[in-house]
């Protein structure tokens, strides 16, 4: 049994916070840099992808968040089961470290009651998910959520005789009645099967996968294949001022599922892809 | 590249089309959602706002914390469309401008032209470019909202597209 103790864990996720909000992902930024091209560079939209360019650049350069929603603290853990966390419990940890960087980093606090609307004024508490894994290590993933996107993610809860064709046609649908409001080019997390709340979560998790990458198994990655294009054959392009560039990428997990159903979640993430990952 | 000195006048807003790029400077308004209920709440109760909105243009944002060395931490626009519900009562009172990003309801684009104001969309994401573009912020009402708070901008060389006219064209229904 390995230990670690609770100020590691806290201090890390301080840490992750700082790197993840003044920077854009580099493989979001490639393709960001990449849809460019497919944009004429007499429209607005591609006015609208040089101007987000530029502004990682100024982020970077001036120690700046790249968005000013820094958005709702999503913090993956999964701790091996041969772990003990010595000190205090692992939600308070990583609260605190939500809690200092906010505060140190200049990040915007943006939690609060979902019916007083009173902001909890730190940022916290955090969306903790925990899984219990295999060895020793603890694996953190901090991912901050903006809510513009977040706002236009939905869950269908399909029947099997929708099949593959069921699951294109609710990631398409997802895309276009967003349409311009989340920022797009955006990027899909899609969660496939499982049940109503782990396919949500599912859909989350997609999004902390590389963009670009495609699901090892064949028939998934055809999904995200065939729905990216024809997300961007629909036209809305970045920012919504029409183009080529819809969306950066989709990206799908899958689990099984019930025989009686087929639960689709789209968790839209808006084209400033933030994320970062450390192991302890 | 259009250049505008705001505050906006008719004949400022009449030479703006859909679709131009235009570089804004002078006074602006921060609001988003919890500020916007507020002033209609205000509004409908007949009580007096705590600032004037004739002939203003306000910005759909929630700043970050601005660091030691500048006016305002990073500064991109919100999801206007959230403002659809208050935007056409504010309009009538005068308000001229708007800046967010994303579409707006019918509503709110029959106002605009029926107001003879105008929409610009400012580019989503690009918060650390719009900060460094605020030059000097004060904090005018509702400082229990905090980065919901309205705050007032002066603001040099901050990038947008027209994205809705007085004459009803729209970016966005191309």
């Amino acid at each position: 049994m390995r230990s670690v103790h609770s100020s590691v864990i806290e201090n890390t996720v301080y840490r992750l916070i700082e790197k993840a909000c003044l920077n854009l992902t580099p493989s979001c930024l490639h393709a960001l840099k990449e849809a460019t091209k497919q944009e004429d560079p007499k429209n607005a939209s591609r006015f609208a992808l040089d101007t987000v360019l530029q502004n990682a650049t100024t982020a970077a350069t001036e120690h700046m968040p790249v968005c000013q929603d820094t958005g709702y603290a999503v913090i993956l853990a999964e701790i091996g089961q041969d772990v003990h966390i010595e000190g205090d419990q692992l939600s308070d940890a990583v609260n605190r470290g939500v809690r200092r960087a906010y505060e140190d980093f200049c990040l915007r606090k943006s939690i609060c009651d979902p019916l007083t609307r009173i902001n909890t004024t730190d940022n916290t508490p955090a969306a903790l998910h925990t899984e219990i894994v295999a060895g020793n290590k603890i694996k953190l993933t901090f991912l901050p959520k903006g809510f513009g996107s977040e706002n236009m993610s939905r869950l269908y809860m399909l029947t099997p005789a929708n099949g593959k064709k069921g699951i294109v046609d609710a990631i398409v649908e997802t895309v276009k009645l967003a349409g311009s409001k989340p920022c797009p080019p955006v990027i899909c997390g899609v969660g496939i099967g499982g049940t109503f709340d782990t396919c949500a979560f599912l859909a989350k998790k997609a999004l902390t996968r590389e963009l670009g990458s495609f699901h090892p198994r064949e028939d998934v990655a055809a999904i995200e294949k065939e729905s990216l294009q024809k997300i961007n054959s629909l036209g809305i392009g970045p920012q919504g001022f029409g183009g080529n560039v819809t969306a950066l990428g989709v990206l799908c997990e899958i689990a099984p599922t019930h025989i009686a159903g087929l639960p689709v979640a789209i968790n839209i993430q808006c084209h400033c892809m933030r994320c970062e990952s450390e192991i302890i | 590249m259009k250049h505008i000195r705001l505050p906006l006048t008719d004949e400022i807003i009449q030479s703006l089309h859909a679709g131009d790029s235009v570089i804004l400077s002078g006074q602006i308004l921060t609001g988003r959602d919890c500020a916007h209920k507020r002033i209609c709440e205000l509004l409908n109760s007949k009580q007096p706002l705590p600032f004037d909105l004739v002939g203003k243009t306000i910005y759909y944002a929630g700043p970050c914390p601005a660091p030691a060395n500048k006016a305002c931490g990073s500064c991109g626009p919100t999801t206007s469309a959230r403002m659809d519900s208050y935007t056409p009562q504010l309009l009538d009172l005068g308000l001229k401008g708007m800046i967010g990003k994303g579409e707006r309801n019918d509503e709110v684009c029959k106002s605009i032209v029926k107001n003879h104001a105008v929409y610009f969309a400012a580019i989503g994401g690009a918060g650390a470019l719009y900060g460094n573009a605020v030059k000097t912020s004060k904090l005018i009402a509702f400082p229990d909202l905090l980065s919901e708070a309205v705050y007032q901008f002066d603001i040099e060389n901050f990038p947008c597209i027209v994205a809705i006219d007085a004459f009803g064209n729209n970016i966005y229904k191309k």
